[in-house]
């Protein structure tokens, strides 16, 4: 019918490599803080896979939730926590950091 | 001990990653070969979208017109699970620690990323805003463009101070905004009902393809997402971000 890509372009090719290691890579990063970032790369990696496959509204999605919606959650989990434990959050001024 | 714990851990992984894994390479098998789309209903809509609705954006037409149902229940599931955020944190320990809030500074002392995070604050609300506004022409719309809107915001605190996010994040603004949101969705589609049509049917002609000015009654409801996307996610943001902070400005507050 219309649009039937039955070959893999290399673009394609590169996504398909990229987004397993991206999951690897989260899944062997131990800290939390670190994961995080990581994560963020591994969501790109999907974005990317998406748009190249022809779902850019996926593709979109994808890097909002990976980008915003994810480190945010996490990251305030991460806050609470050290707060329990008594650790400060850096890099602002009300510290005395 | 150690060595037990670890056997035992074993037992238990091995044959669950076994079954998954043999799972998976059974549905790997029996997958339509890279390419070949088996569904009949994408490529039926890639034919009928454009002619009928006049939006050039196909997934933005199945999103709330063709499925337009399914999504109002989804946005009814981000409304109600921020409902329960709100209900949870906004607690009497919340409304002690008001005080010790509005009084928090925790300014960002870097000039560099006060300045950089300003722009980037400001590029990110524009490209939401263009997300959610050509939403049904390209790729994007309301649920990716108000999350971005939200994101924006939230980089006034990282770039800025908490003080400057109280005053974007102002609650008896927002909760309201998020109410219209996910009212206004309902109320699009009771204006179909009113007019005689089916619920959610949508209205005033197609437009002319490829314009803000397609998609009929359509672009309401993206905008109407968009509002309950973006208020959502900022009330969200707020409410775990007190959380965090209120034991801070106490500590602040009794120090000083």
């Amino acid at each position: 019918m219309t649009l039937v890509v039955a070959t893999i372009a290399p673009l394609q090719a590169i996504a398909f490599v990229l987004a397993p290691l991206g999951a690897t890579a989260v899944v062997f990063t131990r800290r939390p803080l670190r994961q995080i970032v990581v994560n963020g790369f591994y969501g790109l990696a999907l974005g990317v896979l998406f748009f190249v496959l022809q779902a850019p509204d996926v593709a979109l999605s994808m890097i909002v939730v990976g980008a915003i919606a994810y480190p945010l959650v996490v990251l305030s989990a991460i806050g609470r926590v050290r707060l329990r434990s008594g650790g400060k959050p850096k890099g602002r001024e009300a510290d005395g950091a | 001990m150690r060595l037990e714990r670890s056997r035992v851990r074993a037992v238990v992984a091995v044959p669950a990653v076994a079954a998954v894994g043999a799972l998976l390479v059974w549905a790997f098998v029996g997958l339509p070969d890279f390419g070949h789309y088996r569904g009949p209903y994408g490529f039926v809509l890639n034919r009928i979208g454009v002619p009928q609705r006049h939006t050039t954006n196909v997934v933005t037409a199945i999103v709330f017109d063709y499925r337009g149902f399914d999504t109002m229940g989804e946005e009814f599931i981000l409304f109600g699970s921020v409902l329960g955020v709100v209900l949870l944190l906004r607690g009497r320990a919340r409304d002690e620690a008001e005080e010790d809030l509005a009084k928090y500074t925790d300014a960002v002392s870097s000039d560099l990323v006060r300045v950089l995070g300003g722009l980037a604050a400001g590029v990110s609300l524009l490209i939401g805003l263009w997300l959610v506004s050509f939403g049904f022409v390209t790729p994007g719309g309301g649920f990716q463009g108000g999350v971005v809107v939200a994101g924006a915001l939230l980089l006034v605190y990282a770039a800025g101070s908490f003080r400057a996010w109280r005053k974007v994040s102002n609650e008896e603004a927002l909760d309201p905004l998020e109410g219209i949101g996910v009212g206004g969705y309902v109320i699009v589609g009771l204006a179909a009902l009113v007019s005689g049509a089916p619920f959610l049917h949508n209205l005033l002609g197609p437009g002319k393809s490829g314009t803000l000015f397609s998609g009929g009654s359509l672009p309401f409801l993206n905008w109407v997402t968009a509002l309950e996307v973006a208020a959502a996610n900022v009330v969200l943001c707020a409410q775990f971000l007190e959380q965090c902070l209120a034991p801070h400005a106490r500590k602040e507050r009794s120090n000083s």
